[in-house]
C-alpha cells in the first residue's frame, strides 16, 4: 500500500496535475487564451526548449549536464546563414549544421568521457566558446531571408488548427526519445549510471559510450533547435537562443529530473516545459510584466527541487504512521 | 626522505610528509602557471602596442579586474566547500543599484558602500540557507536565486537608470581616483583578496571549508558543522557581490537594470582558471584573483593588438577548457605519482 501511495504523489503526476489544473483555468478564465492563433504561439515558442529537453532529460538522468545547448543552436543557426548568405542551397546547409551540431556534441563528450572532466565546466566553457565562434562566423549580421517554404514550415499552422507545422515532427521525436529511455535497456542502464556510476561500470555497462552518445545527441538536437530557431523567427543572429539552457534547464528540473542522476520520466520533462511555457503565455495574456515572470521562473525552479523533497518527507510519515497504526 | 631545497627555510613544526609537500608545489606551480601565462601575454601585447602599458593603461587593466576578483574571491570560497552560487551577477546588479538609488537621494558615500554589502550578504544568507537547510543542489537553486533576484531587480529598477550625474561627486573620484597608477578600488580588492587567504590558509574554520569540501560525510562525521561552514561561505560569498556592486558603481557611475547579467559565467570562468576546482577541496583564492585578471586582460589584450573583440567570447571559452583540462592531466599525474612513493615508502 505504501508503494502506490508514494507512486501516487510522484513528483512528475504533480507537474502533470499542475499543467491540467493551469490549462483548464487559462481555457475558462483568460481571455484570448483559447484562440487558435494563440495557442499555436504558445507551442511554437515552447517547442525549442521542449526540442532540447528531450536529449537533456536523458543527460540529466545519467548524471550529467549541457549547458553548451543554446550556443550549440546559435552557432548552427548562424552557420546556416553565413552559408545561405554565401548562396549555398539549403538543402545542403541544413544537413552540414546538424553535422557541426554532432561535432559540437562530440567536443562536450570527449572531454567528459576522455579526460573525465566535470561536465558542468566544460560546458561552461564550450557555452562560451560555441557563442563565440557564431559571432566570429556572423558578425553582427542578421539573416532573414530564408526561402519561403521553410519559414512557412517553422512558423505555420496546420490548417487553421491550433497545432503548428513543426509539433508533428517534435511528437515523432518525443516518442522515440520515450521508447529509448523507457523502453530500451540502453535507457534502463542511463538510470543505472545515474544513480550508480561505479556500480553500473562493474555490473557491465559501457557508462563513457552511453555517456558519448548522450552528449553527441544532444549536440545534434541542440543544432537542430538552432535551426528551427532561425527559420521560426525569420533571423538568424549570432546570439540566437542566448540563455535558452537555464530555461532548459529550469523547465527538466521543474519536471522531477533529479539533478544527482537516476531519476525521472520524460512525461515529467515535457509537462515541466510545458507548464512554463504555459504560465509565461498565461501572464503574458494577463499582462504580466516580463520581469514579474523572470520571478515566477526562479520560484518555480526553488519550489521544483524543495518540492519533491518535501513530497518525500510526507510519504515517508504517511508510511511510518500506516505501519504504526 | 625528505628532499631539501635550497629556498626552504627550515621549520620547527611538524615536517609535512613528501605527499602533501608535492601537492603544495603543485598548486603553488597551478597559480604560477597562470601568472606566467599573464606576464607572457602582457609582454607580448606591449611588444606589439607599446602605448598598452601607459600609467593609464596599468590602471584600466586593474581596475577592469577588480569587480571580478573581489566576486571570484567569493565565490571561490563557495566553489571549495563543492558548491556554486550562479546568483553572484544578479546580486552585484541590485545591490549596485541600490547604492545608486540610496546616493541619488543624498545618502553617505560609505554608508551606500555598507548598504550594498548588507543587501548583498541577505542574498548570501537566503541561498546558503537554501543550499544548506534545503540540502538541495547548489546549481539548481542558485539559478532559481539567480532569476528570482534579477526579476526583482527589474521590477523595482523599471527603465530608470543611475548615471554618474545622480552621485556625489567624491564617490566617483573615488572610482576612478588612486595612488599614481594602482586605484584606490585595486586595493581595496587586494585588502580583501589576502585578508581571506589569510583566513583560508591559517584559521581552523577555513581549512574545514576544504576539508567539507573535498569529502562532505567524512567532513561531518569528524564533527565540522557542515551547513554552518556552507552557510558562512555563501554568505561571504553574497557580501563580497554586493562590494563588487558597489564598487561597480563607484567606477563605471552607470546602473540600470540589466547589470551583472550574465556575469556568473564570467565570475565561475575567472574561478576554474584560476585553479579552483569544481568538485571541492581545492584551490586557492590567489589563483582565482589571478584567473580573474588574466580573463579581463584579454579583454584589453586583443583591442591593444588590433584584434576584434569578437574573439574575445571564443578565447575565454577555451582558455577555460584548457584550465580545467590540464589540471585534470596535472591532477592524474600526481596522483600516480604519490601512488609510487606511497609504495616506495610500504
Amino acid at each position: 500500500m505504501p508503494e502506490s501511495l508514494t507512486r501516487a504523489v510522484r513528483w512528475d503526476t504533480v507537474v502533470g496535475a499542475l499543467l491540467v489544473v493551469l490549462l483548464l483555468l487559462s481555457f475558462s478564465t483568460v481571455d484570448g487564451f483559447g484562440n487558435a492563433l494563440n495557442l499555436s504561439f504558445l507551442i511554437g515558442n515552447t517547442l525549442p526548449i521542449a526540442l532540447i529537453a528531450l536529449p537533456m532529460t536523458l543527460l540529466v538522468v545519467s548524471g550529467e549536464i549541457d549547458l553548451s545547448v543554446a550556443s550549440t543552436a546559435g552557432l548552427s543557426g548562424a552557420v546556416m546563414g553565413k552559408l545561405w548568405n554565401d548562396g549555398m542551397a539549403i538543402e545542403t546547409i541544413i544537413p552540414l549544421c546538424l553535422l557541426l551540431g554532432v561535432v559540437c556534441g562530440l567536443v562536450n563528450g570527449l572531454l567528459v568521457t576522455r579526460l573525465g572532466l566535470p561536465s558542468l565546466a566544460v560546458t561552461i566553457g564550450t557555452l562560451a566558446a560555441y557563442r563565440g565562434i557564431a559571432q566570429i562566423v556572423l558578425g553582427s549580421d542578421a539573416v532573414t531571408d530564408f526561402p519561403t517554404q521553410y519559414l512557412d514550415f517553422a512558423a505555420g499552422r496546420i490548417g487553421n488548427t491550433f497545432i503548428p507545422q513543426a509539433f508533428l515532427p517534435f511528437l515523432v521525436l518525443l516518442a522515440i526519445a520515450v521508447v529509448v529511455l523507457h523502453a530500451t535497456p540502453f535507457g534502463r542502464s542511463l538510470f543505472a549510471i545515474g544513480a550508480n556510476e561505479e556500480a553500473a561500470r562493474f555490473a557491465g555497462i559501457r557508462v563513457r559510450r552511453h555517456k558519448l552518445i548522450l552528449f553527441t545527441v544532444t549536440g545534434l538536437m541542440a543544432s537542430l533547435t538552432g535551426i528551427f530557431w532561425a527559420l521560426h523567427y525569420a533571423s538568424a543572429r549570432y546570439d540566437n537562443a542566448t540563455g535558452l539552457e537555464l530555461s532548459v534547464v529550469a523547465a527538466v528540473l521543474l519536471g522531477g529530473i533529479d539533478f544527482d542522476g537516476g531519476k525521472g520520466t520524460l512525461g515529467g520533462a515535457v509537462a515541466g516545459v510545458f507548464l512554463l511555457g504555459a504560465l509565461q503565455n498565461v501572464m503574458s495574456l494577463l499582462n504580466v510584466s516580463a520581469q514579474s515572470q523572470i520571478v515566477v521562473t526562479g520560484v518555480l525552479l526553488v519550489i521544483s527541487v524543495l518540492g519533491p523533497r518535501v513530497v518525500r518527507q510526507i510519504s515517508i510519515a504517511r508510511a511510518a504512521a500506516r505501519s504504526a497504526g | 626522505m625528505t628532499v631539501t631545497t635550497p629556498d626552504e627555510t627550515p621549520v620547527a613544526e611538524v615536517p609535512k610528509s613528501s605527499g602533501t609537500r608535492l601537492v603544495d608545489r603543485v598548486f603553488k606551480m597551478r597559480e604560477l602557471a597562470i601568472l606566467v601565462v599573464f606576464l607572457v601575454m602582457i609582454a607580448i601585447t606591449q611588444a606589439g602596442n607599446s602605448e598598452f602599458l601607459s600609467e593609464q593603461g596599468i590602471k584600466d587593466l586593474l581596475l577592469n579586474a577588480t569587480i571580478l576578483v573581489l566576486v571570484a574571491t567569493g565565490q571561490s570560497l563557495v566553489v571549495i566547500t563543492r558548491n556554486v552560487d550562479l546568483s553572484v551577477g544578479s546580486t552585484l546588479g541590485i545591490c549596485a543599484f541600490a547604492a545608486g538609488d540610496y546616493l541619488h537621494g543624498g545618502g553617505n558615500s560609505l554608508i551606500a558602500i555598507l548598504l550594498a554589502v548588507l543587501l548583498g550578504v541577505g542574498f548570501g544568507l537566503l541561498n546558503g540557507l537554501l543550499v544548506s537547510l534545503g540540502q538541495v543542489p547548489a546549481l539548481v537553486v542558485t539559478l532559481g536565486t539567480l532569476y528570482i533576484i534579477r526579476g526583482v531587480d527589474s521590477i523595482w529598477v523599471g527603465s530608470r537608470q543611475i548615471t554618474a550625474a545622480d552621485l556625489p561627486g567624491g564617490f566617483v573620484d573615488f572610482g576612478s581616483g588612486g595612488i599614481s597608477g594602482v586605484p584606490w578600488l585595486a586595493l581595496i580588492a587586494l585588502a580583501v583578496l589576502v585578508a581571506t587567504a589569510y583566513y583560508l590558509k591559517h584559521f581552523g574554520s577555513g581549512r574545514e571549508l576544504y576539508a567539507l569540501g573535498s569529502n562532505p560525510e567524512a567532513a561531518r562525521l569528524a564533527g565540522i558543522p557542515v551547513r554552518k561552514r556552507i552557510l558562512a561561505a555563501y554568505t561571504f560569498c553574497g557580501g563580497l557581490a554586493g562590494l563588487a556592486g558597489a564598487m561597480y558603481l563607484a567606477r563605471f557611475g552607470n546602473v540600470d537594470s540589466g547589470t551583472g547579467n550574465g556575469y556568473e559565467l564570467t565570475v565561475v570562468s575567472a574561478v576554474v582558471v584560476g585553479g579552483v576546482v569544481f568538485t571541492g577541496g581545492s584551490g586557492s583564492v590567489y589563483g582565482a584573483a589571478l584567473g580573474a585578471l588574466l580573463l579581463t586582460s584579454i579583454n584589453s589584450v586583443l583591442p591593444a593588438l588590433g584584434v576584434s573583440s569578437v574573439w574575445v567570447l571564443a578565447i575565454n571559452g577555451i582558455l577555460l577548457i584548457l584550465a580545467i583540462a590540464v589540471d585534470r592531466v596535472v591532477a592524474l599525474r600526481v596522483a600516480s605519482a604519490l601512488k609510487k612513493r606511497n609504495a616506495r615508502h610500504a
